[in-house]
């Protein structure tokens, strides 16, 4: 480790901006955004998938409100919605005193409510999507193997709506990448919020923020790799076969 | 009910910077999308690999990053230019990069690349035979294009370039972090100064459903007017 951390060392030997210690904080800032996306995302992926069910049912009083809320973070900038919880969240009654406070006064609680809420909106549209598209084939064959509704609805419908919704969820992934660094703008030193602080520190904008761009474009393509093998493998069967 | 406590005349100037910065980074981005789906159709390969990379690298990058890119980078590099063409011919001019030129820009930069993709798959659907019958008419490639391929691939278009529209407005947002006075500017000074957020953020908030709205509204029409002579349901 010592003998790489030299090399390192002396590779960046001749360069004023790039040293360890600016590397450092593009390093922690990657572990920040990578956690912040991931967390929102598995958190908005297990609220998405009842959403998308109350929001495909046929009664009122569950499909509405459902898409209220999808209407609204779907209609609004992500930014808004991130003020609204950053700045609003002081003002919640008592909040100050609660045991919740030290957890909610950090810009990383803030940011990822707001972040999970903003892809729970639009995955439960994806959702709903896949599951309407459904064929009517698949859930009657279901009803006549003697399939309750809720049986149908584990084994058929929700299995086979996920593989529907893989290709828009991947781009809604990648959305979620890139609008993560806004997370920088209340504090946060993620990604961007590194090569914010070292353009400020050393009045280097290419050098900042070509860096960064460029890690966000090898998060984008792993991403964007990995749901296209996830792709070949759970749609397998619909390959054609040669 | 709904006190904006005097801040409500700056709201709406907010507003009206946002809706102009959208439609100006519009206009350029359809402009940019309609020479990147020609590049990625034409028949030379240079500019299919440049408007692939261009497609590629805008699509990888987030919108915040680039816009910074050009904000705090833009200035430094049209003075490097500039200064470069007053040493060579003597022409003094300054080209102030200011946050609305830089989101302006930035957005339709970002959104000319989703306009391409937008653009090429409605030219690809319109029918090869309506083509080879307006070269039948003796029609120029110039004509055929505006009289044929254009209105025939607005159709096909329209659905894509209103998704592009509205994500493209709640990008503008972000073009208050480099400083510009759009709304979303306007009320977070506001909520600051007054602590009262909830009702700044809300207030915008239904703002930008309403600029949603009456887009729908409006692309709706638009949709009605293309779709003419292919049925209802079309």
């Amino acid at each position: 480790m010592q003998a790489l951390l030299d090399w390192l060392d002396g590779l960046l030997a001749d360069n004023s901006i790039f040293t360890l210690q600016t590397l450092s904080y593009y390093g922690d800032g990657l572990v920040t955004t990578v956690q912040l996306v991931f967390l929102s995302l598995i958190i908005g992926l297990v609220m998405a998938v009842p959403l998308a069910i109350g929001r495909s049912s046929r009664r009122g009083v569950i499909k509405w409100p459902i898409f209220l809320y999808t209407y609204v973070f779907r209609g609004t900038p992500l930014l808004v919605q991130l003020y609204l919880i950053y700045y609003g969240v002081v003002f919640v009654e008592g909040i100050q005193e609660s045991w919740l406070w030290p957890i909610v006064k950090e810009p990383f609680v803030p940011a990822l409510v707001a972040f999970t809420l903003n892809t729970a909106a639009y995955t439960t549209e994806i959702f709903r999507g896949a599951i309407k598209a459904t064929p009517k084939g698949e859930i009657e064959a279901a009803r006549a193997y003697g399939m309750s509704p809720m049986l149908a609805l584990r084994r058929i419908v929700i299995p086979s709506a996920f593989r529907r919704a893989l290709p828009a969820y991947g781009n809604e992934v990648i959305f979620m990448l890139h609008a993560s660094a806004i997370a920088s703008v209340v504090t946060l030193m993620d990604l961007t919020g590194a090569a914010r602080f070292i353009y400020a520190r050393f009045y280097a904008p290419f050098d900042a923020f070509l860096f960064v761009a460029a890690i966000y474009l090898c998060l984008t393509f792993t991403v964007l790799y990995f749901f296209r093998f996830l792709e070949k493998r759970l749609m397998a069967h619909l390959k054609p076969l040669n | 009910m709904l006190d904006l406590q005097g801040y409500g005349p700056r709201l709406l100037e907010g507003a009206g910077v946002t809706l102009a910065l959208a439609v100006l980074s519009l206009i350029l981005a359809l402009v940019l999308g309609l020479v990147t789906a020609s590049a990625k159709m034409s028949h030379s390969t240079v500019a299919h690999r440049l408007a692939t990379l261009y497609t590629t690298l805008i699509r990888g990058v987030p919108d915040l990053v680039l816009m910074m890119l050009l904000f705090f980078g833009g200035q430094i590099g049209v003075n490097a230019l500039t200064d470069s063409l007053y040493d060579a011919t003597g022409i003094d001019i300054f080209i102030n990069i200011n946050e609305f030129v830089a989101g302006v820009v930035t957005i339709g930069l970002i959104f000319g690349a989703y306009m391409g993709e937008t653009f090429r798959g409605a030219f690809m659907a319109v029918d090869n035979g309506q083509i080879e019958a307006g070269k039948a008419y003796g029609m120029t490639p110039r004509l055929v294009f505006w009289r044929i391929r254009f209105p025939q691939m607005m159709r096909h278009a329209l659905p894509g370039l209103s998704n592009n529209w509205m994500v493209l407005l709640k990008t503008t947002a972000l073009v208050s972090v480099i400083g510009l006075a759009d709304m979303v500017r306007i009320a977070a000074e506001a909520s600051k100064a007054t602590r009262e957020p909830f009702t700044f953020m809300l207030v915008v908030a239904a703002l930008y459903l309403m600029i949603a709205s009456v887009s729908e509204w409006i692309f709706a029409r638009l949709q009605k007017r293309y779709s003419i002579g292919y049925g209802e349901d079309d």
